[in-house]
């Protein structure tokens, strides 16, 4: 029986396997340059494992452990793929902590088998410990540069995250101790049988509701859970920044989708009162993000509000699935869609700025002054994925937006749909601040920026699949239904 | 045991493990908070041992008692500076009511919910259950397994974390 399991979660062993390979063989080589490409093939081969598995039916392994289910491998491709172009992105930026190549790479790949698991656990405990896999890698990885920004963002993270995940058990416990059950599945059988028809006749259920939003709204850098983005994303070596705010919080909209669907998904009652908490999350979370990004100097920074924006903007997504249940409307893929043109976009982006800081030395936005003299090609990529943040044509972002607002104003959160265009117009302003100082800006030096050969390749498969996206994106929209079709069992 | 006694033993312990927990945040002497985790810790495992989990509450004696707080004793020790625990300032009466305000919206969740009892009698011998249920299948295998992994990664972490710059 187990042997038989054993297949569906060959992507997450033979990642970690290399993993470990390159933690061993670390020891031994001194050409480090083995290491980057022992880690892309790993995770070439997981996705292989991946789209073998694509197309079995939905089967829940391990007594209810973990699902295989087209939802949890899409997340999964999204994150390999993410990982891929972060370990690309590290080329050169590895340099700067010589000997320890392969812990990093190492803890990279641990992280995304954390991440990983998290999207197709079914059960609270394979999520709590799926969480902590990917974030202890994290912590580490985000004080990996050893400096004083690096360490303390990497403090601030540890405790903000254990703090987190305090409360998410916190919740996890009242919902185990009403339901008796730990199996997600299990636990919607009991609340749907519960004789209540209103959230109030349960204050457990509401509670444990509210702290579980709370606990992963710390992942997805919701607001008011958000305190911990700006230094941390500034702090952290920025391939790690890039990780951070597309993988993690990638997987952060898998499990939270996953959990408040199936748990809280019916009776009708129930999902529309955590629809609401989320969109009036949603509504504040974006305006916060856009109102102090605009402010920001240090592009590190202003990217860490932007991603606040970003999920803000997701999350009118998840409001509008949560309102969906029940009904004939299916709006999920418009989340699928955002995220995966949001990955693209923001890794593209991250790259660039990962490229351009290499060579400069500085993260503030002045020194980005002239780019398009100095390295016209990365500047021109930087611009088309500032575009797609933006949301304007003929980029991802645009669909995306479209796709995420039309399906919530279907769903009636017309009112939050106007917030998210007045916030999308606030946006373009400090994404067209940076795209501005690029092209109009006059440069402090004429000296040549470049980037190195496996940058390069990340940057183009991002821009490309960003353009791609966004002018053809009913080639794409096959694959987000079918990742939302089936929500596992 | 009599049901008074088991009540007045369960209060008796909770009352303790409030109070400890209290004196971990309100000590100014990290020290002695440590020493009053400690006795948090404790009483926590007496609690299990009251829930028939008696496994559980030596691992929690052996642990938590045994090497974390040790770990954060010596750590103590050797931070010479940090022997007085930062003061809180006026921050502390905000932190106050939103604790207060969360402890009043628990107890109430508590008292107002109607929790699920288990009929199964508590296990006689709970070690070998206990393995069984954690390493075999159906059971949580998998996730110890993951555990491990978390393990790994955190080794690993660390080393990375201490390593000469």
């Amino acid at each position: 029986m187990i042997m038989e399991h054993i297949q569906f979660i060959a992507p997450e062993i033979s990642l970690l396997c290399f993993a470990l390979l390159i933690v061993l063989l670390d020891l031994f080589i001194t050409q480090k340059r083995v290491l980057p490409v022992l880690s892309v093939i790993g995770a070439i081969v997981a996705a292989t494992f991946i789209i073998v598995i694509w197309n079995t039916p939905p089967v829940g392994l391990f007594d209810k452990m973990i699902s295989i289910d087209p939802f949890g491998l899409f997340f999964k491709l999204l994150i390999l793929a993410a990982t891929v172009l972060v370990i690309l992105a590290s080329h050169n930026y590895v340099l700067k902590f010589n000997k320890f190549q392969g812990e990093y790479y190492a803890l990279l790949m641990l992280s995304a088998v954390g991440l990983m698991l998290l999207v197709s656990a079914i059960n609270l405990i394979t999520i709590y410990v799926a969480l902590e896999l990917s974030s202890i890698s994290l912590y580490a990885l985000v004080s990996f540069l050893k400096d004083k920004k690096s360490s303390e963002a990497g403090l601030k993270y540890l405790i903000l995250g254990g703090v987190a995940s305090a409360i998410l058990l916190y919740g996890m416990a009242f919902i185990f101790g009403l339901t008796g059950n730990t199996c997600l599945t299990c636990i919607a059988e009991y609340v749907r049988g519960m004789p209540f028809k209103d959230l109030q006749e349960v204050p457990a259920l509401m509670i444990g509701l509210v702290l579980i939003i709370a606990g992963f709204g710390f992942k997805i850098a919701s607001v008011p859970f958000q305190m911990w983005v700006p230094d941390v994303y500034e702090g952290a070596p920025t391939t790690i920044t890039a990780y951070l705010s597309v993988a993690s919080k990638a997987a952060g909209f898998g499990v939270i989708a996953r959990v408040l669907m199936t748990v809280f998904g019916l009776p009708v009652w129930l999902h529309n009162d955590w629809a609401m908490i989320i969109a009036v999350l949603a509504a504040i979370t974006m305006t916060v993000g856009n109102l102090v990004a605009i402010v920001q100097t240090n592009i590190k920074r202003l990217f860490g509000y932007s991603s606040i924006a970003q999920a803000g903007y997701m999350m009118v997504g998840l409001a509008a699935m949560g309102l969906t249940m029940g009904t004939k409307e299916n709006v999920t893929g418009g989340l699928i869609f955002f995220l995966l043109s949001y990955t693209l976009t923001n890794l593209g982006a991250f790259i660039a700025i990962i490229a351009i800081s290499n060579k400069i030395n500085s993260d503030e936005i002045e020194d980005y002054n002239g780019m398009i003299k100095r390295s016209p090609l990365l500047a021109l990529g930087l611009t088309i994925c500032l575009i797609s943040l933006a949301g304007l044509p003929p980029t991802a972002g645009l669909i995306a937006k479209i796709y995420i607002f039309s399906g919530a104003v279907n769903m009636g959160l017309a009112w939050l749909v106007v917030i998210a265009v007045i916030n999308s117009v606030i946006s373009a302003y400090y994404y067209f601040k940076i795209a501005k100082a690029m092209w109009l800006g006059t440069p402090v030096t004429e000296e040549k920026v470049d980037a190195s050969w496996p940058e390069w390749l990340a940057l183009a498969a991002c821009v490309v699949g960003v353009l791609a996206l966004g002018v053809v994106p009913g080639l794409f929209m096959n694959l987000t239904t079918a990742a939302v079709r089936i929500f596992g069992i | 045991m009599p049901e008074i006694t088991y009540s007045i033993t369960f209060y008796l312990m909770a009352a303790i493990a409030v109070a400890a927990a209290l004196g971990v945040i309100i000590l100014r002497d990290v020290f002695r908070a440590a020493l009053s985790l400690i006795l948090l810790f404790m009483t926590v495992a007496g609690i299990y041992l009251l829930l028939h989990a008696d496994f559980l509450a030596i691992v929690q004696i052996l642990i938590y008692v045994g090497a974390i707080s040790v770990l954060i004793i010596v750590a103590i020790m050797l931070t010479r500076d940090a022997r007085q625990g930062q003061p809180l300032g006026k921050i502390k009466w905000v932190a106050g009511i939103v604790a207060l305000a969360l402890i009043g919206v628990i107890a109430w969740g508590v008292i107002n919910t109607a929790f699920y009892l288990s009929s199964t009698p508590p296990l006689e011998e709970t070690v070998k259950p206990l393995g069984n249920l954690l390493f075999g299948n159906p059971g949580y295998m998998l996730t110890s397994e993951i555990a491990a992994v978390l393990l790994l990664s955190a080794i690993l972490g660390a080393i990375a974390v201490i390593r000469e710059k």
